[in-house]
């Protein structure tokens, strides 16, 4: 259905031409995310300021459009999709880091600077910004904001919300508002805690005060070799044990480790069954100590080999296997899905067993690359999305995994977010009155449903979902 | 209560067990908020105990104010109707507790120091070295958002909770996040609850992430004549590689007990304005730690330095102990005090400490690292005279607060006779309209503690 073209003329005149997007040949890229879901947006707009955000919300409002809003579409749950059309708010142009308060440990920032840009901005103040998902240096702040997202560096320093002080905010009412403070604990419910993780349910962000965390003086990264899985995860599980808290603790499956190093060839041995990739960091004596200690403890566990990087090329070349993995996976199918389960981190053999067993079934290639140190899973699951049968197997084994993952007491998703790929799940995890209260807090915030409909809440008798249009998740592009 | 006591109190036998309702006037009276007393106390045992006293409440109109230890019922204001105490005592079950996993599920109505006990078994702990920790229960400790000198390090509750079970004031049992250390699944509506007074809803479950305990620890005080050296040693510290556990700044004014002040190893007298810092670690750290801190301390201006001296061991724990418990410590002492909490900046300290010595009552300032600034104004007395001195004091903090750039202050505890004309938690905020809207979500009829918490909610 073509866009109401009084609309398209209201938004081309506040934004100029350059700043709105219609044709198909344009939309086409929007149709996407880092997920397997497809939608095509009836336009895209590109404000550069707040007051046009403001603008765009009321003109959505007024025609009832749904809005959706959109960094840099790295997304992995399809938040950032217009599950049913509408206009795509893209945070492009958005992109100014407003300020740095280095002595506050904090910044100011627009939704759409790039999550490493900003740690880049204040590393000659020995600052960075902690949130290090794998996609930093495309994915927004904005992004990180809406989903809650984590990295491998969350286990020591926590996630998104973990480091947001204060955010300011447009309403679908097309009201401006600012949620939280710089300083520390301002009165009030923490509406910005809430906020966090909202997958752009609630409003659009505009502005985003984070803290700054000090670069630790020193950081060593070991990389353990090992013959057999399970002798991988009880090394994690004795390294918790042991009151080491690691900066980061991850792990890849002997599948992965060759898909990663035929690609990026990060010195990953490719014969074992699976690496640990173990940062520690801190003091210089804690960061040795801790090495020393981590060493150990693999070693105990018949780690084949151990090696601690000697610099930060070799330091970098490591991560850069790690944070490529999905890269690396996409080279070798048409398609790949990747999952996000959650479990106990004590659960992690038992659930990688599953995971083998799931792979078998249905005879598709899943390889494993997780935050072993949080327990939080992303099997990737090759498939060519041509063989339809195919993608039903994959999304199959993909919800098999996770409600493994729920029977073992952990969640659906520990960082990539509910969006479109896990509506349908949440009644896994949560009760119909859990679900209930959901969407009447999502209501306080965003009454008419316009902001993002079709994400998170899966639909419902009673539920205020009033612009349905489903399309289907395999459409071909239209002519 | 607007139904017949008799009725209400039969109900609330049938619902909670009769030996577990109480309107015995001796009994209700320990119950009080700022003087008024609730016309029954309830001691559910359950999640489904509270969500049918909650439905029953709800039906009848009955405000609800649940309670823990009772150890923080002063923070904010006075409930406006105050039928039912919901004590949640009985509820103080350790429901889960995987060491290996760093999770913990507890009922709201344990001790802290019970959690302790279990966790040290395993040499964990959780970081919420709070005020009155000796009994306060962990659903009052984090319902009354209470932060600790651990957060230095740790961060709050806010960070460490992952998920809670509660039941909304319509009687629902509701729940948010999860047991795992890492998860996004649907809205945190727990973080509403943190801080909230039971305005939203009654915790009956909370979720925390466990961090192991540190080997060793030690405690370093320096002392500076001034505000000025204090703060700047603070920033010194933040731009360090150090990773202290705690960095808090104490001072007082003329009139103010030097006890309150010897017990945390500092003095109070001259303009004394002393950082105590805790860090943690194996020997080779707490040896570099303590001679970096020691060579900060050295190299502040103008000779500012008066003392720098490490602890001893046992000490330094009492030490941490009372100034985690100072407020607390200040209410015994005079329990007709007016704490402040101020929300401020780092680089704003100086100048709230400068503001600070305008005051004309004796006062006492803890200033945590990061910020956060606890000032108490200590009246010599409960006279007229002197209540009427302390609300202009309060009064005159506030109006700073609203003009002055070290950011937005709630006055914590304060003595009833003041609530009666100062909104404790200052000016609404300009999110308020949300708070509203979420407060008749989860409370619709508005009978979870009204009136306590901000704006009147």
């Amino acid at each position: 259905m073509p866009m109401d073209s009084r609309l398209l003329h209201d938004l081309k005149k506040l934004l100029g031409p350059r700043g709105v997007l219609h044709e198909p040949e344009d939309l086409m890229l929007y149709e996407y995310d880092g997920s397997v879901e497809v939608a095509r947006p009836d336009c895209v707009v590109f404000p550069r300021a707040t007051a046009e955000v403001v603008e765009i919300v009321r003109l959505a409002s007024r025609h009832k459009v749904p809005l959706v809003g959109r960094g840099t579409g790295t997304g992995l749950s399809g938040g950032a999709i217009a599950r049913h059309g509408g206009i795509i708010t893209s945070f492009a142009r958005m992109n100014r880091i407003v300020e740095i308060d280095a002595e506050n440990q904090r910044a100011t920032v627009q939704p759409g600077v790039v999550n490493s840009d900003l740690s880049v901005a204040v590393e000659h103040l020995g600052l960075h910004f902690a949130p290090d998902p794998s996609s930093q240096k495309a994915c927004t702040i904005g992004g990180n904001v809406s989903e809650n997202s984590g990295g491998p560096h969350t286990l020591a320093y926590g996630v998104t919300v973990n480091h947001v002080l204060s955010l300011e905010i447009v309403l679908p009412s097309g009201e401006l508002m600012r949620l939280g403070s710089p300083a520390l604990d301002p009165p009030g419910y923490d509406l910005t805690g809430l906020f966090v993780g909202s997958e752009g349910t609630f409003g659009l962000v505009t502005e985003i005060t984070v803290k700054l965390t000090r670069n630790p003086e020193a950081v060593k990264t070991l990389l353990a070799v090992f013959d057999s899985v399970d002798d991988a995860t009880e090394t994690v599980a004795e390294i918790t044990a042991r009151g080491i808290t690691p900066a980061a603790c991850e792990m890849l499956d002997g599948w992965t480790i060759r898909a990663v190093e035929d690609y990026v060839h990060a010195g990953f041995p490719l014969d074992c069954a699976a690496i640990l990739l173990i940062e520690v960091d801190g003091l210089r004596e804690v960061a040795e100590a801790e090495a020393k200690d981590v060493a150990d403890v693999c070693a105990l566990h018949h780690a084949r080999e151990v090696r601690v990087a000697r610099d930060a090329r070799e330091r970098d070349l490591l991560w850069k296997g790690r944070k490529n993995a999905f890269g690396a996976a996409g080279r070798l199918a048409p398609s790949y899905y990747t999952q996000d389960g959650v479990i106990p981190r004590t659960k992690l053999p038992a659930t990688l067993r599953r995971i083998g067993e799931i792979s078998k079934k249905y005879g598709l290639q899943i390889g494993n690359v997780f935050h072993a140190g949080d327990g939080n899973l992303h099997p990737i699951i090759l498939f060519d999305e041509r063989n339809e049968q195919q993608f039903r197997d994959t999304i199959r084994a993909g919800d098999e995994i996770i409600e493994f993952c729920i029977q073992m007491g952990g969640s659906i998703t520990g960082e990539h977010g509910v969006g479109m790929e896990k509506d349908r799940l949440m009644p896994l995890l949560f009760s119909e009155a859990d679900l209930d209260l959901m969407r009447r807090v999502r209501d306080v915030f965003n009454p008419t449903g316009m902001l993002n409909p079709g994400k998170i809440l899966p639909i419902s008798k009673g539920c205020g979902e009033i612009y349905v249009r489903p399309r289907p998740a395999l459409a071909p592009p239209s002519a | 209560m607007n139904v017949s006591n008799a009725m209400v109190l039969s109900r609330l036998a049938e619902l909670a067990g009769p030996s577990h309702v109480t309107n015995d006037p001796a009994e209700i009276a320990t119950y009080q908020i700022d003087g008024k007393s609730p016309a029954a106390v309830v001691r559910p045992a359950s999640s489904e105990e509270v969500a049918e006293i909650v439905k029953f409440a709800a039906a009848e109109k009955l405000a609800i104010v649940p309670t823990g230890a009772r150890t923080k019922l002063g923070i904010g204001m006075p409930p406006r109707k105050f039928d039912l105490a919901l004590d949640m005592t009985r509820m103080d079950r350790i429901v889960a507790y995987d060491p290996g996993d760093l999770t913990l599920s507890v009922e709201p109505g344990i001790p802290l120091h019970k959690i302790a006990g279990t966790l040290a078994e395993h040499r964990q702990f959780l970081p919420l070295a709070v005020p009155f920790m000796d009994r306060a229960t962990a659903g009052g400790t984090i319902a009354s958002g209470v932060d600790s000198p651990l957060r230095q390090i740790y961060g709050t509750a806010r960070d460490f909770v992952l998920g809670m079970e509660f039941i909304t004031g319509e009687g629902i049992a509701a729940k948010s996040g999860g047991r795992v250390v890492k998860n996004v699944a649907g809205y945190d509506m727990h973080k509403l609850m943190i801080g909230a007074l039971g305005t939203l809803g009654v915790i009956t479950k909370v979720n925390f992430r466990t961090f192991p305990l540190p080997r060793a620890a030690r405690t370093c005080v320096a002392t500076f004549r001034g505000p000025t050296a204090a703060c700047e040693f603070r920033h010194g510290i933040a731009r360090s590689a150090l990773r202290p556990q705690s960095v808090e700044i104490l001072a007082a004014g003329a009139g103010c007990d030097p006890l309150l002040g010897r017990r945390a190893a500092v003095s109070f007298e001259d303009d004394r304005w002393s950082v105590v810092v805790s860090f943690a670690g194996d020997e080779p750290v707490l040896d570099r730690t303590r001679r970096e801190l020691q060579g900060l301390a050295r190299g502040m201006n103008q000779n500012s330095l008066e003392s720098f001296t490490e602890l001893r061991a046992n000490l330094a724990e009492n030490v941490n102990r009372y100034i985690a418990d100072l407020p607390a410590a200040i209410l015994e002492y005079s329990p007709a005090a007016a704490i402040f909490k101020v929300s401020a900046l780092p680089m704003d300290m100086a100048g709230l400490a400068a503001d600070i010595h305008g005051i004309e009552v004796p006062w006492l300032v803890m200033m945590r690292g990061l910020g956060v600034t606890y000032l108490a104004l200590l009246p010599p007395d409960r006279s007229e005279g002197s209540l009427r001195v302390l609300k202009q004091e309060c009064a005159r903090i506030f109006s700073l607060s609203e003009r002055a750039p070290w950011g937005r202050s709630v006055l914590l505890w304060c003595p009833s006779e003041l609530k009666r004309e100062i909104n404790v938690w200052g000016a609404p905020s300009g999110d308020f309209a949300q708070m509203q809207k979420l407060k008749s979500v989860f409370d619709p009829s508005g009978i979870l503690s009204p009136g306590r918490f901000m704006g009147g909610l």
